[in-house]
This record gives structure tokens, sequence and C-alpha cells, in this order.
């Protein structure tokens, strides 16, 4: 930096010569303005047939907790109903059930959970499901003697309770607290989201709520405070 | 092998807020510049159009504009004698993934810090003496750059930025209305605030009766169509409420890609090198200067970028980092505290008050990303600290953003059940019956808060971790506690039927949890050399040429979002490097 004369080339860059580097250079505002088709909305589209949830038991089970965390009643549809099972399914299938966007080096160290004060997984949630809906079943086999699906309501509830608040323990591979976290999410994922991913049908979620769903100008609603406005929600999925 | 690219005038490693600011005032200088961002090119029309934009699953759940914690995540501990962890899942590192940075994903807020901010130590000396200042734990150390030098480039960053809002003191003058408590601007805003929405309503009105003085928050949501000074025009916000983790299908939120990128990238003495990571920087062999920054492309190629000044915008994780990993100052040691480098961490300090009402109709739906009111009675040094156990305060302010319906789940009255019937009824009722108060509290470096490189876990490239150790101060602790009390007094006059207060900092510090996103410090600055890696110019000590820009220079940190802060901060830098330093390359500072 003592030869100041040969700094601050004003303009050099103009005639800079091509590197033989592949790195993805940019000059100038991109022309092409079309979207990236990576962005574009990604219908999820079940068909039918299951691609993680593939084993009989496995889908009677998420079935069953499901619909005791969001069941059928005068407010609307189960969570199987809206669709939530497939949608679990079809996200388990991708970025999601790979835990692709966590931190999954290992060691776990034993200190982890605590000091992060929420529990940390290296294993992806595909994983998490498949561990934990074993045990849910061994557990409910051993306990009563019977397929969790097929116990009576209040002792579904029973235990998703204990899964809840800790008092049930479905053994050394499962943290059960977390598992039953998990379920919750992902079950109002389903019926909280998008129709386009599967759940939520005929927008059943927002419209227990009074959520809107995917309008995005509310500049002539803005000014009346405090009223029921009464809007249809509207989905990411064309009318007709 | 590490191929070289041909030399540039300047080299920018990042291209978020800093970072663009940056290129935009030193390519108008006629300097040629390279930019280089781990991030792919991420813009309004290609990426985040209104047809794609209202998706909660895909942006706010899944998170899918930000960097994966896979990729960029880093691991703490709350002591030195424990060993710290990783950060596996989403917290309080909530990075941009594209080029622009976290800029494009933000919400909004559009803040300047108070006077005071810039001199805790030497006001809190003044007022209270000395022993409130250092009570053993404390590391407090002023800017070395005051609130009134920084006015101007306050000014241009909200010009750039459009930022919407009310004036409350103008030329030393209250205006009556806007913020009372503000440090004095040289005008007002360049659009007006938004709209008051239902939440702000109750608040505003149960604050004006306890005698507060509530004001609507400056929001980088803009209020009305506006051309900003470099030509770019941006359209008016519809309150969608698709903000915080969204882009902006409007061109209504100020970031990078909707204010500067569209001048910027048709200037010929700009480059930008997309998808490439910089892991070190390069040194001369005297060690007075960098010679240039390193990065690793798409295809794992080392590549090295010379330029005669060498610019760290990569946040302040990476700002850290780079320089820890290039052996560049000396690390901050918390035994002696000595040393510079990874100093003075902080966060944000936040406690607040979930508030539910019987029969109103609150439409969080309709709401914009930096919306709310707020009061700063008890913000700063604006309240008398005489007799409380504590320095500083939070901004307390209720906000008009809280429609997401899988976020807000869990937002219920206590005590009730969070699923079966009971579960979908008493959502049914409180989606629209929900508000909160949240207190945005200053953070307060202590000694033994600090960053340094992880000797166990490492990134994709082989790079360490950087691990930060730290825990809320005592004195932070016991501010969330009284302001948290002070939202729950704001709240029951509010007139909500069930309120519950929450104070983060009643337990340990997590990343894991997100409290807030605004992770500061590390490559301090200020007039003491021995305290600060780079000096009021942000301009690196020890390496003349380096300059290392962005909330990684805030020595403390105040109850306001950073952003207006950091723009003002590479604004100025800039300018200094411009007008100055080009002229004469060496120290802009005497240290
Ligand atoms: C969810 C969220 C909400 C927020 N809301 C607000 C708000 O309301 N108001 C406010 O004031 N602030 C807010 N913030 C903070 C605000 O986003 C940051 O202050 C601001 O974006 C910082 O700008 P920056 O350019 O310094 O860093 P960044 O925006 O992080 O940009 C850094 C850039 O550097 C690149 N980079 C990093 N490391 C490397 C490397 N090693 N090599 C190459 N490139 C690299 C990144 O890809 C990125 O583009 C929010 C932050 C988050 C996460
Ligand atoms: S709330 Fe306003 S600024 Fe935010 S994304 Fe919607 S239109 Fe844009």
């Amino acid at each position: 930096m003592n030869r100041r004369g040969a700094l601050f080339s004003l303009g050099a860059m103009a005639a800079a010569a091509a590197t033989p580097v592949r790195a993805l250079e940019m000059k100038g505002y991109p022309t092409d303005m079309s979207m990236d088709p990576a962005f574009l909305p990604r219908p999820a589209i079940h068909g039918g047939s299951f691609q993680v949830l593939t084993a009989d038991i496995d889908r009677r089970t998420v079935t069953a907790v499901f619909d005791r965390l969001i069941p059928a009643d005068d407010l609307g549809a189960s969570a199987s109903e809206a669709g939530c099972v497939e949608f679990l399914d079809m996200q388990l299938a991708g970025p999601f059930g790979e835990g692709a966007s966590l931190y999954r080096k290992g060691p776990k160290l034993p200190n982890e959970d605590e000091l992060a004060q929420t529990p940390q997984f290296i294993e992806t949630p595909r994983e998490r499901y498949a561990t934990g809906l074993a045990a849910l079943e061994a557990f409910a086999q051993k306990t009563e003697g019977a397929s969790f699906a097929d116990l009576p309501e209040p002792r579904q509830d029973a235990i998703l309770k204990g899964m809840e608040d800790g008092t049930v323990d479905l053994g050394p591979d499962v943290n059960t607290k977390a598992f039953f976290e998990l379920m919750l999410i992902n079950v109002r994922e389903g019926y909280f989201s998008d129709p386009i991913y599967g759940g939520n049908k005929d927008m059943v979620g927002w419209k227990m709520i009074g959520f809107p769903g995917a309008r995005y100008d509310y500049r002539l609603y803005a000014d009346r405070t405090g009223e029921d406005l009464g809007l249809e929600p509207v989905s990411l999925i064309p009318r007709d | 092998m590490t191929t070289k690219r041909q030399k540039a005038d300047v080299v920018i490693v990042g291209l978020g807020w800093s970072g663009a600011l940056m290129a935009e005032e030193l390519t108008r200088a006629g300097l040629n510049v390279v930019a280089i961002d781990r991030g792919a090119w991420t813009d309004t029309s290609t990426h985040t159009p209104p047809s794609v934009d209202p998706d909660e699953l895909r942006w706010s759940q899944r998170k899918e504009l930000l960097s994966p914690p896979r990729d960029n995540t880093a691991t703490f501990r709350n002591t030195l004698d424990q060993t710290a962890i990783p950060t596996r899942n989403w917290g309080v590192f909530e990075l941009g993934g594209g080029v622009g940075g976290a800029g494009f994903h933000w919400a909004g807020m559009g803040w300047r810090f108070s006077p005071w901010d810039f001199e805790v130590r030497k006001q809190t000396i003044e007022r209270y003496g000395l022993a409130k200042a250092e009570d053993g734990e404390l590391q407090l150390q002023d800017w070395g750059v005051t609130y009134d030098e920084l006015e101007p480039f306050y000014d241009r960053w909200e010009r750039i930025a459009g930022v919407s809002g009310r004036a409350g003191v103008i030329k030393g003058e209250k205006t009556g209305v806007g913020n009372p408590f503000e440090g004095s601007r040289s005008r007002d805003y360049p659009t007006p605030a938004l709209k008051t929405l239902r939440a702000m309503e109750l608040f505003n009105d149960a604050t004006n009766r306890m005698g507060l003085n509530p004001f609507t928050i400056p929001t980088a949501n803009l209020s009305e169509p506006y051309v900003n000074p470099l030509g770019v025009s941006m359209g008016a916000c519809s309150y969608c409420g698709f903000c915080l983790y969204f882009g902006c299908g409007n061109f209504s939120k100020s970031s990078p890609q909707a204010c500067i990128f569209p001048v910027l990238m048709r200037r010929p003495n700009f480059t930008v090198l997309t998808k490439s990571c910089v892991t070190r920087l390069t040194k001369a062999n005297d060690g007075k200067t960098v010679t240039g920054a390193v990065y690793v492309d798409e295809q794992g190629n080392e590549v090295e970028q010379p330029a005669d000044i060498v610019i760290l915008t990569a946040f302040m994780m990476d700002n850290t980092r780079i320089l820890l990993h290039s052996g560049i100052s000396k690390p901050y040691d918390p035994r002696d505290q000595t040393g510079v480098v990874g100093r003075n961490f902080t966060f944000q300090t936040v406690s607040g008050t979930d508030m539910w009402f019987e029969d109103d109709n609150i439409n969080p739906f309709i709401g914009a990303g930096a919306l709310g009111s707020q009061i700063d009675d008890y913000n700063g040094d604006n309240f008398d600290h005489s007799d409380l156990d504590f320095i500083g305060g939070a901004g307390i302010l209720t906000l008009s953003r809280d429609g997401l319906p899988i976020a807000k789940a869990n937002a219920l009255p206590p005590g009730t059940q969070r699923w079966g019937s009971e579960f979908k009824k008493s959502y049914a009722k409180y989606y629209r019956n929900y508000a909160t108060i949240f207190n945005q509290g200053c953070s307060m470096p202590t000694k033994t808060g600090y960053m340094d490189l992880d000797p166990n876990f490492k990134d994709k490239f082989g790079v360490p971790l950087l691990r930060l150790t730290y825990d809320y101060a005592q004195s932070d602790r016991n501010m969330a506690k009284f302001t948290m009390d002070r939202s729950l007094e704001i709240a029951r006059e509010m007139g909500a039927s069930h309120v519950n207060g929450f104070n983060f900092a009643d337990k340990p510090f997590t990343t894991a949890i997100v409290a807030s996103d605004h992770v500061i410090g590390g490559v301090p600055m200020g007039a003491d050399r021995p305290t600060s890696a780079v000096n009021p110019y942000l301009q690196s000590w020890d390496c003349h040429n380096l300059f290392v820009v962005g909330a990684s220079a805030f020595p403390t940190n105040a109850g306001y979002n950073p952003t207006g802060t950091v723009g003002a901060l590479a604004i100025r830098t800039a300018r200094a490097i411009a007008d100055t330093y080009v002229k004469n390359p060496g120290a802009l500072v005497e240290g």
C-alpha cells in the first residue's frame, strides 16, 4: 500500500481479462427477469401412495394421534380429514424429513439439551418418526395389549398427555416429550399451512380462526380497525 | 492450489446492507470493486413475487430464504468451564441465504440509536458515579463516535431505505408528535408513518392514559411510493403481513435488492462473485496490511481475490471468524481482558407480556414486519436509574404483525390445553384477540462474553465454527424484570382479559431459542486502541487497509434494532475511504 500511484485504477475492471476461474461472476443487472424455477410454488400432490409412512401400522398410529391432537368437532374436520397424514408423509419425504437444514455433525455432546434449553437432534425427523412411532406402538402393546390406534379415545388422550408432560416414557431410543412436540407442530403445520401442501383441506384451519390466507393487499381494510371483516380465505391453489 | 484473480481496488466480503452501502459509495467514487458473497443471487421478481410470497410453511416455518444451520452455525456455552455445543437447528442465527443477506427477509424496523447509546460508560459515570459503570462484571466502553457525528449518515441511510416515520425532534425542537426522546434529527423521515392498526390503538390509548409517550415505530416498510436518492423506485406497503422471514413482492420493504442493487449492478466498475465463501484473508509480509481474500467457489476451488483495500461486511459472525482464522489482531482473552478480536459480544435482552382480549378484532393478519407502537420512556437513560439496580432499558413496543396461523398456534391464554377440542375452541376465539408487548432491551458487554474459534466443531470447509461464550449481565437481567413489570401494567391498562409476562433473561442465555436475531460485537470500534479492534472509522488498528463493517463494531448494544446504525456507520466509513484514505493510505486515526 505504499505504491500509491499504482492504486485505485479507475475503470481498470473494464479491461479485465477473463480469468481461468469458475466463480459465478456477475456484472450488470441480470436481464432474465423470469421466475427462478426453484422458487415457483411447489404443489404437493399425494396421489394415494405413501412414500415414508409405508407401513400400515405407522399410518394408523399417526392418524390416531393426529385426530386426538386436532379432532373432528363442531369447529371443523379432524386432522386426518383435512389431509394432515398425507401432508406429513410428503414433508417427511422431502428436505424437512431429511433434516436438510440441520447441523448434524457429531458427536452429540452430553450437555447439549441442557445448555440449549431445548432438545437437539442429530437424527433426521424421518428417523425420529420411525423410532418414535415404533416405540409408541410397543408402549401401547405392552401396557394395554392393543395397538395405539385401537385404544379408546380417553386412553389415547391419557398417553398423549403423559408424553406431553413427561410422565410417559417411550424408552431409551426416544426423547418422548420432544417426539410429542414434533407431532404437535407437524399436525398444526398440516392444518394451518396453505392447502397447496396437502393439508388444510377446503381451508378448514383458516376458516376456523378467521385467517384470510394468501391475500397480499389489505390497504382497503386497514382503516377498519376492530371490525370483523368477514374475509373469505384464498389459497395459492388456483380457484378453477 | 489457489488460483489468483486480477487485483481489484477494493474487495468486499459479503453483500448485505453493509456491503451494498459500501459498494455503492466506493463505486460512485470511481474505485473498482469486487464483492464476494456465499449466497446465490436472490431478487424480488425472480424469487419472491406476490404469487410466491404468502406461504407461511415455506418461508416462515422452513425458512427457505435463510442460510441453514447446516451451512452456517456457531457453538455456544454460558461459562468458560463448559464445553460449547453446536446450535443444530434454527435459533438466534437467522442469516440471509442469498446475496443481499438478512436485509431481504428482515422485519424492517428502521431505528437510530439514542445519543446515550454511544457513550454509555462516560455518561453512566457522569450521572451515577464509577461504581455503577464498573460493577465487576460489566465491560463498558464508548464507541469513539457520537450521535451528532453520525446524524448525517443516519439521514443518508434513511433516504436510501425510504424509512417511514414521524420525527419527534427536529433541530433540537420537539415536534409534539413522534418520539420525544430521540436524538435531534436534521429533518423528518422521507415518507410518513404507516397506519395505526388495532393493537397499536389499544397500546396508544393505554400508554397515553398512563402519561407515557407512544409513537409509531419507524419502518423500512414504506407507507407510500418513493424514489430514493439513487433514483430507485419503491412501492407502497400493502400490509400483507408476510414480511418477517419473507421477501416483499411489492418492492416496499427496503433491502439491498430493492434499494441499491438496481443502480449498483449497472456500474461497470462493480463485479459480484456469488456462491463463493471467503474463508480467510491474506496478509502482507510486514503484517501491516492485508493483500486480499481467499474464497471457495461452488465447485470447491480455492481462489484468491487480491485487492488494495479489503472490507469485511460478512455479518458479525464471519467478520469475527475470518479475523480469528486469518490471525489478524490479538484474540480476546477473557481471563485478563486483553486482546480485541471476539471481544464484547452482546445480544438483546428481551422480556414482555402476551395479552388476550375478549371481544375485540385485532385482525393480526393485517400488518407489516416492523409495524407497531413503542414507548421510549423506559429506554436508554430516559429515566432516572439512581435507585435502580441496572443501567439502560428497553423499547417497549406492541406489534401489528402477528397473524401467521402456524406460528401463533401456541399463543393461547396460560393453562389452555394445547391440543384437542379445547385447543380448537380457544384458538378459534383468540387468534383474532391476541397481541403482545415486546421489550427490546439493551445488552451490556461483560468481561466473559466473547467469541473465539471452537476447538471441536468445524463447518463444511473445515474451518472451525465460531464459539460463543455468553450469559446475560446481572444489570440486564434486572432491567428485563423491571421492563416486564412495566409491560404488564400497560397490558392491564389495555384491557386484556388474560396477561402473561415473559422474560428470556430469567434463564441462562441460549442460541437455540430465538429471543432476538441481534447478535452483536466481536470486532468492537473505539478511540482506545487496547480495547478496540477497529478505530472510529471501522479501520483495523493493525492493518490500515482493512475495514470491518457491521454490528460486529458495536461495543455495547441498545434497546433498538441495529440496522440503521449499521447503515450509518457503513456510509461514514465508505466516505472516509473515498475522501481521505485513497488519497493518503494509512491510519485515519492516531492510536
Ligand atoms: C429475522 C431477522 C429480522 C430482523 N429484523 C430487523 C429489524 O426489524 N430491524 C433491524 O434494524 N434489523 C433487523 N435485523 C437485523 C438485520 O437483518 C441485520 O442488521 C442486517 O441485515 C445486517 O446487515 P449486514 O450487511 O451487516 O449483514 P448480513 O445481512 O448478514 O449480510 C452479510 C452478507 O455476507 C455474506 N457472507 C457472510 N459470510 C460470508 C463469507 N464468509 N464469505 C462470503 N460471503 C459471506 C452473506 O451471504 C450475506 O449476504 C433482523 C435480522 C433477522 C435475521
Ligand atoms: S408487509 Fe408490506 S413491506 Fe412487508 S412484505 Fe408485505 S407489502 Fe412488503
